[in-house]
């Protein structure tokens, strides 16, 4: 049991040594993680602009064009019809039940994720301000 | 005795069922007076964009047909009854013959003369032929009641881009549909076009009222989203020696006017769902007509909020609009003589504003 026990502990000092530390990502490290945003952005391009996403046919930017009227600066916000604050994963579930007919999307499901990351690429440089209406 | 009291109920009944139609009818039916004499004094209806959108077999998207059943049905009960109906383009998504065969029938049920504009939905599929046996020419003119109107197709675009870019026309019909797809390319109304524009207008007297309606912005607003057209000052131009030009245009969703020169332009709504101001796009530069109070912003819960159509009072050589909105307060924009341009009769004041019509 000792033994065991000295054993993880080696290898969690090895695995300590092997990582780096978080103060020490490089350049690359950075452009890599923006490419792997960009990426989840254009899928979230490509569903948003998806006819397949719903059942109907309708597609978000058919209202939505370039994620225009989206504000996801404004989220967390009061959404009256909900009556409670919502982040905006809720409001993209609502069309996609209503306008859309179709099904809600986990919070976490990955074509939420990427939904998100297109409306936000979209609005990028504007100020935050939850709570706005 | 017993016949007059028969009368007097039918005479009841009668006001009642106005009455009750008068109720639900968000239409002021009060007729502007002419403010000189000598122009034409008329009133017509305009119903655009509706994008009747197919999703299989018999089943259409319920939210849109819905949007179009509601402005025919309205449009049916005015009262003084318009001379004709507009209904300015796009009546389909996808320029399907499911698609358009379903808007076609809905518009069908309207009691008056309709004139069709082109809009570029149902354009792209098959180069509008299927569009033409339905509706005839893609632009042409016509003189009433000493005023003469050109509905323009200003929904063409460059040959090669039409003609030889895409692998079908499905694909080609999808890549135009995408508002904001940066592989569209910019609506044009093509030399031809403008070559009997100049024409048609060299007939007509400079002091006759003229009426253009055409799908896109005759004026250049935001190229992004095909808020605009690529020879609008060419058009212009040959707008520009009449007396009293007006511009009714589809396509954008929304509410705007401008004054250019002699040229009054308003837009229209659309049936089926409104779009955000360009202004709200981050990442582009756009250019709103500054004179344009915005409609109030969506609220998608509700499902016709920021959709309706349009009751036109043509008089003394200008076109006023009532926008009869499903769900918001009617905005009426009239032609100020005094100012020149057109204006909202209730909200051109800063101070008269309400929270929805600021966008961003």
């Amino acid at each position: 049991m000792k033994k065991i026990a000295s054993i993880l502990l080696a290898a969690c000092v090895a695995a300590y040594s092997v990582e780096v530390s978080a103060d020490e990502f490089t350049k690359e490290d950075a452009e890599r993680w923006m490419e792997q945003f960009e990426q989840v952005a254009a899928e979230g391009r490509a569903l948003w602009t998806s006819p397949e996403l719903g059942t109907n046919g309708v597609a978000c930017a058919q209202c939505h064009p370039n994620a225009t009227n989206t504000h996801p600066e404004t989220y967390p916000k009061f959404q009256k019809q909900m009556g409670r604050v919502v982040h905006m994963w809720e409001m993209i579930n609502w069309c996609l039940r209503n306008p859309l007919e179709g099904a809600d999307l986990a919070a976490d499901d990955p074509k939420m994720v990427a939904l998100q990351a297109y409306a936000y690429k979209e609005r990028r440089g504007v100020e935050l301000a939850p709570g706005k209406h | 005795m017993s016949n007059k009291i028969l009368n007097t109920r039918r005479d009841f009944l009668r006001t009642t069922a106005s009455g009750l139609v008068a109720g639900m009818l968000p239409v002021s039916l009060v007729r502007l007076a002419s403010a000189q004499e000598g122009g034409p004094d008329f009133t017509f209806a305009y119903v655009s964009d509706a994008h009747i959108q197919h999703v299989k077999g018999s089943q259409f998207v319920r939210n849109w047909d819905r949007g179009l059943i509601r402005a025919v049905a309205e449009a049916n009960l005015l009262e003084p009854k318009p001379d004709f109906v507009v209904f300015g383009g796009d009546l389909a998504q996808l320029g399907t013959k499911a698609e358009l065969d379903h808007g076609a029938e809905i518009l069908s049920a309207l009691n008056y003369k309709t004139y069709a504009v082109l809009g570029e939905h149902d354009y792209y599929l098959d180069l509008g032929e299927y569009w033409s046996e339905l509706y005839g020419d893609h632009y042409y003119s016509w003189d009433h009641k000493g005023a003469h109107f050109v509905t323009l197709n200003s929904i063409l675009t460059y040959d090669d881009w039409t003609f030889n870019r895409w692998e079908s026309a499905e694909r080609r019909m999808n890549e135009m549909a995408g508002l904001d797809n940066p592989n569209g390319s910019p609506f044009m109304v093509g030399k031809k076009q403008m070559d009997w524009l100049k024409k048609d207008l060299a007939k007509v007297s400079k002091d006759t009222p003229v009426v253009v309606f055409s799908h896109s912005p005759l004026q250049k607003i935001y190229k992004g989203w095909n808020f605009w057209t690529e020879e609008a000052e060419d058009i212009q131009a040959l707008l520009k020696p009449f007396n009293k030009v007006n511009v009714i245009y589809g396509h954008v969703h929304q509410i705007q006017y401008n004054q250019i020169g002699n040229i009054a332009f308003t837009s229209v709504m659309s049936t089926a769902w409104p779009w955000p101001y360009p202004e709200s796009y981050a990442q582009a530069e756009s250019h709103l007509p500054i004179l344009t109070v915005p409609m109030n912003r969506a609220d998608p819960f509700n499902e016709r909020d920021a959709t309706g159509w349009q009751f036109m009072n043509m008089h003394t050589g200008r076109v006023d609009l009532e926008f009869n909105l499903y769900d918001n307060t009617n905005r009426t924009v009239a032609f100020n003589e005094q100012k020149g341009h057109p204006e909202d009769t209730s909200y051109s004041d800063p101070t008269n504003r309400t929270p929805a019509q600021r966008h961003y």
